[in-house]
């Protein structure tokens, strides 16, 4: 850098000192350039990090920029970041998805720099892919069982010894409970699976459902819940606000939740029961949380420094004691702050027991599959003993082979001809008999107005809009992609690996996504244009005021509304159950019944829909001419008379533009769905739209099958605008 | 018109309010979250807060970083820089496009308009993939400038559409006057057309404002940099891996609701007229 800099200058003559200057500038620079570090933490184990990090830039002098990103985006932003040359140089992350960024090359080996006796043997194995090691183990995360010290005097040994204390400490009639946990939520159940005795994959690595410890576990569970030992359907609200109260006496977690228990409530934390009749441990999943060093980052040594600084030493230390994390390096639990620390020796100890969780890309494939069979048990659909079969089938469908490769010279042929074909028709229909020049006069005008728009619109719309419709035809897996042809849309269209009755089908979701777009603007319409009426008249007291209420909801973001409405539905603490109570009414599980959980989400849509109709008609009411009203008095119309003769039809084609890109929004509404009901119970309430989500980005990153899901809503849109333009144009011509 | 009867405009008031009443109730429970110490979170069809307390507002306005910087007073700038650029870029695109939409005859234009509504018809989240590419190759990526422009040219479409059905409604003779009194085309276009479309340029500044004030996917895509995170990029930390603060949640809710909502309040005359006119006519 210093020659670089400097050469020129000297040639060009200028005096020593700005040579000196320069390459002064250029060195700092490079010094002054902080390491980043990624992250997702909050609250004590954030300021754990930033001590942890100060102490580094203090013994080295390397500066280092710490970002928190919000954890739903961590992944995906890693992915699409790094490769790119924008990510960290370190990064933070459970092992869990290590595999995968190995296999898109997004982290470097830590051999050669990594003492691998320092830490604890299955933190190590859990970051080792194919003989190498990546990133260094910071903590260990595993659950284990929160006890109330005054509820039970000693935690239980055994499921039997604990049965029989569930039974004397759960009063379900008064809101009491024995234990509570996330029993809906399969990273909760895996400890189960394993204490009785199952297994998650077979010999060769792949996943396996159906096992002899599936049903049992299941089975287990079930009985937990049907002698409601255990809430149903909880949530970590309600166990928060359960364990705080007294009201459970037992809670499964995992560290984070220390943090969430009051001062006044005396607890302690035990390694999970024996399985009496396997004779196994409850075996949680580990998850080992390392600091990764990135394969683009811009100073490797600095990097593979930053990352070994976090995991041992006092940066273990202070992850310790400020952060409460479980620390992977042995020697920390030689000093006394760790050694004498209740709480990270019990989870030390739990850790003991925890199967670690596989860091292979078949471990992500089971997610789904098993939450669906898991719920399904716990809501009484399926029995424990068939839930295997379910998972499996489910694993097979979301896992579907890799298409064969096909030749793309066909497709191009096909495109070039279109597009030749295109020209040519297009050429043909603009024939005139009137010379160019005399057809369009302010061409020049034009053109100069439009361009700005256009060129913008080209780029950034019409250039990923064809991309996107180009990924179609692709099959994307683990960062490569592979010409398929058509593959995808066969696949789709022919339902392959599930019934076309089934939620997974294209077929079912469409009907799904029609029936959810049809019945919001009809909602939409028919609620808007009521409060037209009752807003039209304008001498109206306090007219302004109810308008200025009403739209209140359209100016509310949409995923704000969304996670707000979540909220109201919630089964222990929503404001809906609230109201239903008041009335004497049950509470509803919503989520967990088609009806009610489509019901849900169409509430929430409707009331983030209702005001931009209302709008539309109040506009449309008030072009109406006074004078035909005032005519049809003097025929003698009455009221309904001249709402269906005059407003009805002068609204309609008002309403129109409106009702169609209503349609198209609702049609494509994917906030509302994903955050209200998520698509549960298992997938039922799915649209087209966020079922293409998670083909894209909760199923193995499937870009291509999700793009020509993408192609396929896009047909399904343009029919139906093109459907109804005949239909309007028709009615034109015969009203004339 | 024949004026209502008493009891008809006693019904009437009785519909708005109970409206109202529906309306209002999920807000009033956002704010009762807000102010609640313990979250709110209790089963209670009561939306009025039992005890009050500002800690969330207070922790949300007044976040800081490690090093220092206070992030709200950060985000805020930008999302204010995002949301202002959008909506001048926007409209300039959009009056400009829109008005030759209107006026002139030019080849590709009936194939424009249509291709205008088409791009509303795929799913926006589908187009992350390429749009991160492009953005990539024009270095735009985590910057500001790069989400103003994919946000004026998303909001566009709908735009053009509208502010062409406005200028559709205004009478040619105007301009055709103007041009024999020996204005220019451009002339106007400013001094004639435009002071004409006051409301709906105001609809169509609103619109471009709100796109860009609260889109979340792509800002949180695209961006990288803590200091530079629009205000709902923000409010997502705190939905977090292990559980939801739902108080802070709610508190900034409120306020990145709060300018949209004023800003609705105060052009909410022209909404009524800004969005139909062009409607109207068909």
């Amino acid at each position: 850098m210093n020659s670089a800099g400097s050469t020129p200058l000297r040639s060009a003559r200028h005096d020593r000192w700005w040579v000196l200057l320069v390459t002064f500038l250029f060195t700092t620079s490079a010094l002054a350039a902080p390491l980043k570090l990624w992250h997702a933490y909050r609250g004590a184990e954030e300021e754990s990090l930033q001590k942890a990090v100060a102490a580094f830039t203090k013994s080295t002098g390397i500066e280092v920029e710490l970002l928190a990103v919000p954890y739903d985006a961590f992944g995906s932003k890693l992915e699409s970041a790094i490769p790119h040359g924008n990510g960290p140089d370190v990064f933070i992350f459970n092992h869990e998805r290590l595999r995968s960024f190995e296999q898109e090359k997004l982290v470097a080996p830590s051999d050669g720099f990594i003492e691998r006796p320092s830490y604890i043997p299955s933190a190590i194995d859990a970051l080792s892919v194919n003989g190498n090691t990546y990133g260094y183990p910071l903590s260990l995360k595993c659950l284990a069982l929160f006890v109330n010290d005054k509820l039970v005097p000693s935690p239980p040994k055994t499921t039997d010894e604990w049965i029989g204390q569930l039974q004397q400490l759960s009063h379900a009639d008064e809101n009491r409970f024995g234990l509570a946990y996330e029993s809906g939520d399969f990273y909760f159940h895996a400890g189960f699976l394993f204490g009785f005795g199952g297994q998650l994959f077979d010999e060769n690595g792949k996943a396996k459902f159906d096992t002899d410890g599936m049903a049992k576990s299941l089975a287990f569970v079930k009985g937990l819940q049907d002698r409601r030992y255990i809430p149903q359907e909880a949530s970590g609200a309600l166990i928060k606000s359960l364990f705080n109260d007294g009201k459970a006496a037992m809670v499964i977690s995992g560290p984070w939740f220390a943090g969430e228990i009051s001062p006044s409530v005396s607890y302690h934390v035990a390694s999970l029961p024996k399985v009496s009749p396997t004779g196994l441990p409850l075996r949680p999943f580990l998850g080992v949380e390392a600091a990764f060093v990135s394969a683009h980052a811009f100073q490797p040594e600095a990097a593979q420094k930053l990352a070994r600084f976090l995991s041992v030493g006092d940066g273990a230390l202070v992850r310790a004691t400020i952060g409460r994390q479980v620390p992977a390096e042995l020697a920390a639990y030689d000093r006394p702050e760790i050694k004498n620390d209740r709480l990270i020796a019990a989870f030390r100890d739990a850790a003991a027991n925890a199967t670690p969780m596989p860091n292979t890309v078949e471990m992500s494939r089971v997610w789904e599959p098993m939450k669906l069979a898991l719920r399904a048990v716990l809501q009484g659909e399926v029995a424990p003993e068939d839930a295997g079969a379910l998972a499996t089938r489910r694993y097979r469908a979301l896992n579907r082979d890799t298409p064969p490769t096909a030749s793309p010279v066909p497709y191009e042929l096909a495109g070039i001809l279109f597009a030749l074909g295109w020209i040519g028709w297009t050429a043909y229909r603009a024939r005139s008999p009137i010379p160019f020049k005399k057809r369009y006069p302010d061409l020049t005008t034009a053109l100069a107005y439009v361009a700005p728009a256009a060129a913008g619109l080209l780029v950034l719309v019409a250039v990923p809009f064809v991309s996107g419709i180009a990924l179609a035809f692709f099959h994307h897996e683990g960062g490569q992609y592979t010409f398929v042809g058509l593959a995808n849309f066969v696949d789709i269209l022919r339902s392959k690996g599930y019934r076309i009755t089934e939620p997974l089908s294209f077929y079912f979701t469409l009907v799904v996504t029609v029936l959810w777009a049809f019945v919001n603007v009809a909602l939409h319409v028919s609620i808007g244009l009521a409060l037209a009426l009752l807003l039209k008249n304008p001498l109206l007291k306090l007219r302004g005021l109810y308008r200025v209420l009403l739209i209140v909801p359209w100016a509310v973001p949409n995923y704000i509304t969304a996670l707000m409405w979540k909220g109201m539905f919630h089964r222990q603490f929503g404001a809906i159950n609230g109201l239903l109570v008041a009335l004497g009414i049950q509470p509803i599980s919503w989520f967990t019944h088609w009806s009610t959980s489509f019901a849900a989400n169409v509430a929430t849509n409707t009331w983030l829909g209702f005001p931009f109709m209302m709008v539309v008609a109040l506009g449309a009411l008030q072009s109406i001419p006074t004078d035909l009203y005032e005519a049809a008095e003097v025929d003698g119309a009455g009221r309904w008379a001249q709402f269906k003769k005059i407003t009805l039809p002068l609204l309609r084609p008002a309403l129109l533009p409106s009702v169609i890109l209503g349609t198209v929004w609702t049609f494509n509404m994917f906030n509302v769905i994903y955050l209200v009901s998520g698509g549960e119970p298992g997938g039922q309430t799915d649209i087209l739209v966020s079922e293409a989500f998670r083909w894209a980005f909760q199923r193995n990153e499937q870009y291509g099958y999700a793009a020509a899901y993408s192609v396929l809503i896009f047909f399904v849109l343009l029919t139906y605008s093109a459907f109804t333009k005949k239909l309007t144009q028709g009615a034109e011509e015969v009203l004339g | 018109m024949r004026k209502p009867s008493a009891a008809a405009t006693a019904t009437i008031h009785v519909g708005l309010v109970l409206a109202c009443v529906v309306t209002l109730y999920p807000v009033l429970w956002v704010i009762k979250m807000a102010l609640s110490p313990t979250d709110g979170m209790a089963l209670s069809a009561n939306p009025f807060p039992d005890h009050v307390t500002f800690e969330h507002f207070k922790a949300v306005l007044f976040s800081h970083n490690g090093a220092g910087t206070w992030l709200f007073g950060r985000q805020l700038l930008a999302s204010l820089y995002v949301s202002g650029a959008t909506t001048i870029v926007g409209l300039l695109l959009a009056v400009t496009a829109a008005y030759a939409l209107s006026r002139f005859q030019f080849p590709g234009k009936s194939a424009g308009m249509q291709s205008l509504l088409i791009t509303q018809m795929f799913p926006a989240t589908l187009m992350l993939v390429p749009l991160y590419e492009i953005l990539q190759r024009l270095h735009l990526l985590d910057s500001l400038s790069g989400l103003v422009l994919v946000y004026a040219t998303s909001s566009l479409p709908f735009c053009v559409w509208m502010l062409k059905g406005y200028f559709d409604t205004i009478p040619r003779e105007l301009e055709e006057a103007a041009i024999m009194d020996g204005a220019s085309r451009t002339q106007v276009f400013i001094r004639v057309v435009l002071p004409l479309c006051r409301p709906a340029l105001a609809v169509t500044a609103l619109f471009s404002f709100m796109t860009a004030w609260n889109e979340f996917i792509l800002a949180a895509t695209l961006l990288n940099d803590e200091t530079k995170f629009t205000l709902p990029v923000a409010l997502q930390r705190f939905v977090g891996e292990y559980q939801v603060e739902w108080g802070k949640f709610a508190a900034g809710a409120l306020i990145v609701s709060a300018p949209v909502m004023l800003l609705f309040f105060a052009l909410q005359k022209h909404l009524v007229g800004g969005l139909t006119a062009g409607g109207v006519k068909g």
